[in-house]
């Protein structure tokens, strides 16, 4: 009774919260589940496995998210067993694809197929480290700005405003230019195209909170004595993950574009590291006399960004809580 | 009202106005009242009667741009314009409240147990395993069946009457001293009302708490309420114990409610009697009385000045001019039928 600190929260820092967020709210459901096995049907039922059945249905997700994790496994268990590595110089060079090559050798003699699992390694870490920084800066910002509204909102939103009326192409060469010299880390490319991608996220997630907080469970969450931290990370973020994700599964594409678009302005990626849009930058050159220097990478590319853009359709669809109909 | 021992809630002078573009909006113009412990105060009213604003008020939860003066005082301790962390720790703890629309009010993400054991996390430091057992009791309580294996449901899957039984189940979690309950059975069937109001009366037995009951449906108040404050226009009009407000009501607007009750006594050809026109705009109050447009008892002198509460009898304060003439008069004397009402109007 004298002990009403009002939280049995364990302090966490704000970027922490989000991340676990999602995470919790499967244990939280887990949590209930030691008193019983329970008639099923009942507690089956929740938003998220309503969301899953009606991913499973939406034919064109799936044969993304399969061609997907096809890509990844190969591009990262591969090269264990690939007798080239990305960087051998092999005794021929500039062979057309072959049962030895199979995606050909370059004019140096690098074996293309070797280079190219690496290079959609570099391109998915790339690709992955922006979407986890761009998604908790953009949400956390926008969550913000969309919950306290005035003097926050405004500031961050004209910040934000801020960052997007700077060039994306040219912010990204100038910061890429004095960066990657200094090591070319696909880590460094990663942040900067994060710093800039995060603005979308933000301006979304402040337009969905300006609409959840006037949510009668957002007053109710007050009205139980929730802190201001605790209405938007536990209560109202999981409501806007439907947004959110779909979100991410969008920056994971634009990602690898920009960083590939990168690459291939010699700004990116540096040699001996290859990603596939400098693999694409060498290739170009040659892309009628060696053809697959130039069209392996690319199809690779142009895949990825597929697969990942029909997993964002689908997944779009199936967390739209007004999406009733189930595909076929 | 005078000789209360123990006072829990004391509202004295509560006004809220919210700025707009067309002015100001006076929601609250002076609400007073007392609440005892364990007792149930029925706050009755049209809509825009003020009756929310000032439970909002109450748990500092207007908006920041709503302009609140007078004064809360809980246990003695003034709640306007304390923090809002010493707030958290009262809210949901000590005044836990129940809003109109269960619906709404439950986070659509997390199964009903998990936010009736939100509540117990928050302001008990109790293992989570403890808090979900005690939100399954809770649960039971207030007559969920098979609450153990419904805890696990999503709020979607639970009818209107058993959500808003979810959000009793929360409000008395933490064992509050009051339980403010707005329009808690307006959103639903009135087959389910009465279920409800039972649920409620179990919370307020086992907790002991004091309630706060607003509705605008006074039947509902009857069985339920202790005393009873009717708003009218953001300002009490008239207030006594339940049986002095049903049997002698002495403000023409409370006449007017009471008359507008469809009764099971009467000749079921008997018109009903509903108060003509609307309940005012709160921007820009002309002066005088604001039930005159309405009143069929009205003079010159309502049009001038605002009658304040006045004592009328033991624990029975009214405010209206001429509250004696309503003494010889019911409401069917003062009120038409809807009837006359249309032949007066044709010819």
């Amino acid at each position: 009774m004298a002990n009403v600190t009002g939280s049995s929260e364990p302090q966490r820092d704000v970027g922490a919260s989000f991340g676990t967020a999602a995470t919790e709210y499967a244990a939280d459901r887990a949590v209930g589940a030691p008193s019983e096995g329970g008639p099923d049907g009942v507690a089956g039922r929740s938003q998220l496995s309503l969301a899953f059945r009606r991913f499973l249905h939406h034919r064109m997700a799936l044969v993304g998210l399969t061609i997907f994790v096809l890509l990844v496994a190969t591009a990262f268990i591969a090269p264990h067993f690939w007798k080239w590595g990305y960087a051998d110089i092999t005794p021929e060079f500039a062979t057309s694809p072959d049962a030895a090559h199979p995606f050909g050798t370059d004019t140096i003699g690098h074996d293309l197929f070797a280079q190219v699992l690496i290079a959609t390694q570099t391109s998915l870490k790339t690709a992955f480290i922006v979407t986890v920084i761009a998604t908790i800066l953009g949400t956390v910002i926008g969550a913000v700005a969309g919950y306290y509204g005035k003097l926050a909102d405004a500031a961050l939103m004209r910040f934000t405003d801020l960052v997007l009326t700077v060039p994306l192409l040219a912010l990204l060469l100038v910061l890429a230019n004095i960066l990657s010299k200094q090591s070319g880390n696909y880590l460094y490319i990663a942040i900067i195209i994060a710093a800039v991608f995060w603005t979308y996220l933000a301006r979304l997630v402040r337009g969905t909170f300006l609409s959840l907080r006037e949510h009668d469970y957002v007053l109710a969450a007050r009205a139980i004595g929730a802190r201001d931290r605790r209405v938007i990370f536990r209560h109202m973020i999981p409501n806007a993950m439907g947004p959110i994700v779909v979100n991410a599964t969008l920056t994971v594409a634009n990602a690898i574009l920009i960083e590939s678009a990168l690459s291939f302005l010699g700004l990116g990626i540096q040699p001996p590291e290859v990603s596939l849009g400098s693999l694409i930058n060498n290739g170009q050159g040659a892309a009628t006399t060696e053809w697959w220097l130039f069209a392996f990478p690319s199809g690779v590319l142009v895949l990825i960004i597929l697969a990942v853009n029909f997993v964002g359709d689908g997944l779009r669809d199936a967390l739209d809580p007004r999406q009733t109909r189930v595909r076929a | 009202m005078d000789e209360s021992q123990e006072r829990l809630l004391d509202v004295d002078g509560l006004t809220v106005a919210f700025p707009t573009d067309e002015g100001i909006v006076q929601a609250v113009r002076g609400v007073t009242f007392s609440l005892e412990p364990g007792k149930v105060l029925g706050i009755a009213g049209e809509s825009g009667s003020g009756k929310s604003v000032t439970s909002l008020a109450i748990m500092g939860l207007l908006p920041r741009s709503a302009r609140v003066a007078g004064s809360v005082r809980f246990r003695g301790r003034e709640l306007l314009g304390l923090s809002e962390r010493a707030l958290e720790e009262i809210r949901g703890r000590r005044i836990s409240v129940i809003f109109q629309d269960p619906m709404p009010s439950i986070n659509p993400v997390y199964t009903v147990g998990w936010q009736v054991a939100e509540a117990i996390e928050m302001h008990q430091d109790v293992p989570k395993r403890k808090a979900w057992a005690r939100a399954i009791e809770l649960l039971e309580l207030v007559g969920i069946p098979r609450a153990a294996e419904r805890a696990e449901s999503y709020p979607h899957e639970f009818s209107g009457g058993m959500q808003q039984r979810v959000v009793i189940a929360t409000a008395m979690a933490n064992n509050p001293d009051v339980i403010i309950a707005d329009e808690p059975t307006t959103a639903l069937d009135v087959t389910v009302q009465a279920q409800v109001l039972e649920a409620l009366k179990t919370a307020q037995e086992e907790t002991n708490a004091a309630v706060i009951f607003i509705t605008h449906d006074l039947a509902a108040m009857a069985g339920i309420a202790d005393e009873i404050i009717v708003m009218y226009a953001g300002k009490p009009v008239e207030s006594a114990p339940t049986d002095e407000i049903f049997y002698r009501p002495r403000m023409p607007y409370t006449v007017g409610l009471l008359a507008s009750l469809p009764r099971l006594d009467t000749d079921a050809s008997e018109p009903l009697r509903p108060i003509p026109g609307s309940p005012p705009q709160v921007i820009d109050l002309p002066p005088g009385c604001p039930f005159t447009p309405r009143c069929p008892l009205a003079r010159a002198k309502c049009r001038e000045e605002e009658p304040e509460l006045r004592k009328f009898g033991e624990g029975h304060l009214t405010a209206c001019h001429f509250a004696e003439e309503l003494e010889q008069k019911g409401g069917e004397e003062i009120f038409a039928p809807i009837a006359v009402d249309t032949e007066v109007l044709s010819g």
